[in-house]
């Protein structure tokens, strides 16, 4: 079983405490608003994972269990190559 | 209002089922302002669905909205959740998306005004095939001719049909024709998109599997219903089957909504509407591709084909620049309106397109280009895919399309250090607000 991170985008407000707490994996845009750099939760990271998600104030972070982590290739929602 | 018929008339003294699958226009031919009784006089009687799926899938009709999902699939997907609700069965919903938001497209009220009873055919025939109670046809509000057409319409068929026929007239607004804020309309009387899943299919009205369709797409299945795959599939390419309904306009001699053959050359249509000399031709709307003159002289309106230029047809829209004009000015005119259309739900978009818009308006101008186009692409990366709907990544596409198909243009503007002469010049694109008058045929 892997875990899978998704932001609710209607939900957010970009109050960034996901990037704070997981920087492994979310960093900020331009905005504010997270970037989900990769939405397969490595096994090491789930703690931390769970607690940004239960830290989010508008619970907009979710976390799902996935029966195998897919290929690095079809992370969705995308991750955002910055230039 | 005229129809333009380059491809000549039907002959109307043959007898529907023997009529010749090549001739077009097919769809839009059918005996002007229609009456219900001279419509199915036309066409023949409406058989009832129960072929319909496999006939679907034979056929390999995509959807016509803009899209391009394999229609036979998107009934699969309704028949298959509905069996999976069991026992306490929800009965599928049927909705055929007239609402066209895009701006520069005129075929789906060109289509709801000239055979309105073939797009309610189409849907009585899917709302048979997936077994649903109730099927709506939405519109926009500001359609006012639309629609009457469809009041009359439906009042002429009123409890023909075993289904339930239904008008939803929606908000206007670019993203409330989304799929999605569609069925948040019809269930809540939200026009604002939502995140998907659950998608419409699995759970959309009032929680039912929902068939969304476009309103070309259900005039195609009526004529897949009565005639069958094989006698549809006789205009068009192999790869691309069946007609598509083209909006061409800019600087064209004769502006219209046009029935061409589905993977037919751009050029030919192209010609149809008297295209002159260019900048670069839009094709397949504010979520489409530039092309070239050159390119928009090889390229053929097939998916593969225009895929090769990272393109779709799309909805069906082609905006011819003129020659003098400047592309980037047109583009930054379409990225604002873009920008204005969100409906406010997502940071990525709320902020993004605004700052996409910004950039594409410093090209045009001329100003700082090189850090100009940087942001550009930064911001289109940025927001692309980070929205409920489609908004983000639609302008994403449109701008990277711009600033590669008019890579010299913007050199230009660089060594300039300002703008070309075509700044200024009227802009022949339609945008709500600014509307450009276009002539039938």
């Amino acid at each position: 079983m892997g875990m899978r991170m998704t932001v609710n985008p209607i939900r957010c407000d970009g109050r960034g405490l996901c990037a704070v707490l997981l920087p492994e994996l979310v960093t900020l845009d331009d905005w504010g608003y997270p970037v989900i750099e990769q939405a397969d939760v490595p096994a090491h990271l789930e703690a931390q994972a769970r607690r940004a998600a239960s830290a989010c104030p508008v619970l907009a972070l979710s976390l799902t269990c996935v029966a195998s982590p897919r290929p690095a290739r079809s992370i969705s929602p995308r991750s955002v190559a910055l230039r | 209002m005229t129809y333009p018929s380059p491809n000549g008339l039907l002959d109307r003294s043959q007898p529907a089922a023997r009529r010749d699958p090549s001739a077009l226009p097919r769809l839009t031919h059918t005996p002007a302002a229609t009456s219900f009784a001279s419509h199915e006089r036309f066409w023949g009687p409406l058989p009832n669905g129960r072929a319909l799926v496999e006939q679907t899938r034979r056929s390999g009709l995509r959807g016509r909205g803009g899209a391009g999902f394999p229609t036979a699939l998107k009934l699969d997907a309704v028949l298959a959740a509905a069996a999976a609700s069991g026992r306490r069965r929800r009965r599928p919903i049927v909705v055929a998306n007239g609402t066209e938001g895009e701006p520069a497209s005129a075929k789906d009220r060109t289509l709801l005004e000239q055979a309105p009873h073939l797009v309610l055919d189409g849907m009585v025939e899917a709302a048979a095939a997936v077994g649903a109670g109730r099927a709506i046809v939405c519109v926009k509000a500001d359609g006012a001719a639309v629609i009457a057409s469809l009041e009359q319409a439906l009042a002429e068929r009123r409890s023909r049909d075993e289904v339930s026929l239904e008008l939803s007239i929606v908000p206007a607004g670019y993203v409330a024709g989304e799929e999605s804020a569609l069925v948040n309309w019809l269930s809540s009387g939200v026009p604002a998109p939502t995140i998907t899943p659950p998608r419409p299919a699995d759970r959309g009205v009032e929680g039912r599997p929902t068939l969304v369709d476009n309103v070309e797409t259900m005039a195609n299945l009526a004529l897949i219903g009565r005639f069958g795959a094989d006698w549809w599939r006789g205009v068009g390419s192999g790869a691309d089957p069946g007609s598509i309904l083209l909006t061409i306009s800019g600087a064209v001699a004769a502006p219209g909504v046009y029935e061409v053959g589905n993977g037919s050359p751009l050029r030919d249509a192209l010609t149809l509407a008297g295209a002159g000399r260019t900048a670069g031709v839009l094709v397949g709307g504010y979520f489409g591709t530039w092309l070239t003159a050159e390119q928009a002289g090889r390229a053929g309106l097939g998916r593969e084909s225009l895929a090769r230029f990272g393109g779709s047809v799309g909805c069906g829209v082609v905006i011819v620049l003129p020659e003098h004009s400047c592309p980037l000015e047109e583009s930054a005119r379409v990225a604002r309106w873009l920008s204005r259309q969100s409906a406010g739900q997502c940071g990525p978009c709320v902020n993004g397109l605004p700052a996409i818009a910004g950039a594409m308006e410093d090209l045009a101008r001329g100003r700082d280009v090189a850090q100009a186009e940087r942001h550009a692409h930064r911001w289109a990366d940025m927001a692309d895919g980070r929205g409920a709907c489609k908004l983000p990544d639609g302008t994403a596409r449109f701008v990277r399309s711009a600033l590669r198909t008019f890579a010299p243009h913007l050199e230009r503007h660089r060594l300039l250090g300002g703008p070309c002469d075509g700044l200024g010049s009227e802009s022949v694109l339609h945008l709500p607000g600014r509307e450009v008058s276009l002539r039938w045929g």
